[in-house]
């Protein structure tokens, strides 16, 4: 996946991604951390089909995005969005179900193709004995790995995923990271938006820092996560420790009197 | 699940076939069932076939109609706008059409004769599918925000719409005609009396055309449940299926409206009780379709004879009065729901 040139607004406003070009390395997994107000959501729409861009172009297995067929695009990038909608009494099984979604005519049932992915999808996030469970019955954590299982069940080679942590507390925020990872060892290329810089650096083979629409650094996250980096792009005071190979964020305390 | 709303399409069908029949057969002349199935099947005697072919089955397959539209209507919209309120006779649909259908009542009236042929057939369902066009238009123009329906909005929006479609509706029955306004006056409480197949056509044409192409559309519809981002990365072009949609829903509230006037409620409750009774994410189309047709004979039946059997006197409700008696306590129910949150 390559993203050139790619310029972002809303409303035709002031671009909140500014002639942005991005080499997403394949089958690993990459993490776009960066300030709030940044971009990195906006660069996500824009990457995905969710936001047509100004001007640059986002290239797909050498396609650009907006020349495929929706259904096409679908089959290829798979998206979790900030904030779908569970609607009220449907099932984990039924929701991933919806995942298959591309790949189903206009009428016919679920194939045996289609029932394999939906179970692969329940094993990955570890949900298979909940499949029957109401989604709004479930955790927020879990809830969440609900809605990655439905996007594991596209059977895509690319996923994208908005801020697929937040709200959920570090242990559930761990189980969510360990299934993206999975999906990128499996051999998938992942971007994931992240907020937490110790989890994104824990589990990113690539990661980018954006700042006012733009790209402030790239590359492993040993080498990108530094204290001059932190205090430059994020305006924040923080040692960088290093545990097990991969930087520990532990910001600077001010302590009153 | 799939096999609970067809068993449930099924039954409904079946019920409003057997209440169908019994409507058939209950009248001035009361007629066995035997005889209005023979009649049905194409046989009987003369005077048993007009009866039931000329006189009584307009106005039984016009309220069979008549529910189905509504009913899908009302399903289309709650789940476009994933809003359980958002239904043709809530957000104004119904009363746009309205406006439309008594503009020409009034203002094409003959000062108190039948309205002549041309703007009676033509021109009430026309006008009818205008208005509610317009006040669809209005209500989708202003509660889209950068592209995405506000489903909240959709509602408010829409009762501020049909208050001015009302109004409007109001001033042409000040200004019409005394017995045009009579005639509008009737129409308006959603009646099937009198009604001809001139009446019942219109809308079995809509919903012989309609509820295919809506049904079509049922998978993209069961991705858009889940937001519009998410069913635009599954491959629905949700811009295009919502603008088709709107239309259906639009058409067939129009021309049931134009066929036996605005009744009330089919279009809010039906998909809403279907939807509860299949355990669905959202109101199946042809359960509702089913369901609809049925609460609407049903309450035409009561509506006709309820006055009579309760030996009240030989007085006929408009149905819409039925449908409204019914459906308003649920509506309250709805809106309380809303307020909990759940």
């Amino acid at each position: 996946m390559h993203v050139e040139n790619l310029t972002l607004a809303y409303d035709a406003g002031t671009p909140v991604v500014d002639g942005l070009t991005l080499d997403v390395p394949s089958g690993q997994l990459t993490a776009v951390v960066g300030p709030n107000g940044s971009g990195k959501s906006t660069l996500l729409r824009g990457m995905s089909r969710l936001l047509t861009p100004q001007s640059g172009r986002v290239l797909l297995d050498g396609k650009d995005i907006h020349q495929l067929p929706a259904r096409e695009l679908a089959r290829r990038l798979g998206v979790l969005p900030q904030g779908p909608v569970t609607p009220e009494g449907i099932t984990a099984a039924e929701l991933v179900s919806r995942g298959r979604h591309p790949h189903r005519g206009l009428f016919g049932r679920l194939t045996a193709e289609d029932d394999t992915a939906i179970d692969e999808a329940l094993h990955a996030v570890e949900l298979t004995e909940l499949r029957d469970r109401p989604v709004d019955q479930l955790s927020g954590g879990q809830r969440q790995r609900v809605w990655i299982a439905m996007v594991l069940a596209q059977g895509t080679q690319h996923l994208l995923l908005d801020e697929p942590t937040t709200y959920l507390d570090l242990a559930h925020a761990v189980d969510v990271m360990n299934v993206i990872h999975a999906a990128a060892v499996s051999g998938r290329t992942v971007v994931a938006v992240l907020h937490d810089l110790t989890l994104a650096a824990q589990y990113a083979d690539h990661l980018v820092v954006m700042g006012d629409g733009r790209i402030a650094a790239e590359g492993r996250p040993v080498d990108v996560l530094t204290a001059a980096l932190l205090d430059d792009v994020f305006g924040l005071k923080a040692t960088v420790v290093e545990v097990g190979g991969a930087p520990v964020v532990v910001p600077d305390r001010r302590l009153a009197g | 699940m799939r096999s609970r709303t067809v068993v449930l399409s099924i039954l409904f069908a079946a019920l409003a076939i057997a209440i169908a029949l019994i409507s058939l057969s209950v009248g001035t002349a009361k007629l066995p069932i035997a005889d209005v199935v023979e009649v049905l099947l194409g046989g009987g005697r003369r005077g048993t076939r007009l009866v039931v072919i000329e006189l009584r089955l307009p106005r039984v397959a016009t309220g069979l109609l008549v529910g189905i539209a509504f009913a899908v209507s009302g399903a289309l919209l709650q789940t476009l706008s994933r809003n359980p309120l958002a239904s043709p006779d809530i957000i104004g649909v119904n009363s746009g059409a309205s406006a439309g259908a008594v503009a020409v009542i009034v203002l094409a009236g003959t000062g108190g004769g039948n309205i002549s042929g041309f703007a009676a057939k033509v021109g009430i369902p026309l006008a009818a599918v205008l208005g509610g066009l317009v006040a669809t238009l209005i209500v989708g123009a202003l509660s889209v925000q950068r592209g995405v329906v506000d489903a909240g909005k959709v509602v408010l929006i829409g009762v501020g719409i049909a208050a001015a479609a009302n109004s409007l509706v109001a001033w042409l029955l000040v200004v019409g005609d005394v017995n045009d306004a009579g005639r509008a006056a009737a129409w308006l409480a959603g009646s099937l009396n009198a009604r001809a197949w001139s009446d019942a056509i219109p809308v079995l044409i809509a919903v012989v055309l309609l509820l295919p192409v809506a049904m079509m559309f049922n998978r993209d519809l069961s991705a858009l449940v889940l937001g519009d981002d998410v069913a635009s990365s599954l491959g629905v072009r949700v811009a295009r299926i919502r603008l088709v949609l709107l239309v259906i829903a639009t058409v067939l509230a129009a021309m049931a409206t134009a066929g036996a006037g605005p009744i009330a409620f089919v279009a809010l409750v039906a998909p809403q009780v279907a939807q509860r009774l299949t355990r669905m994410e959202r109101p199946p189309l042809m359960t509702t379709a089913m369901l609809g047709g049925l609460f609407v004979v049903l309450a035409d039946l009561l509506a006709r004879n309820g006055l009579q059997w309760a030996q009240v006197g030989p007085y006929e409700l408009p149905v819409g009065v039925v449908t409204a008696a019914c459906g308003a306590p649920y509506l309250l129910h709805l809106i309380g729901r809303q307020q909990k949150g759940r």
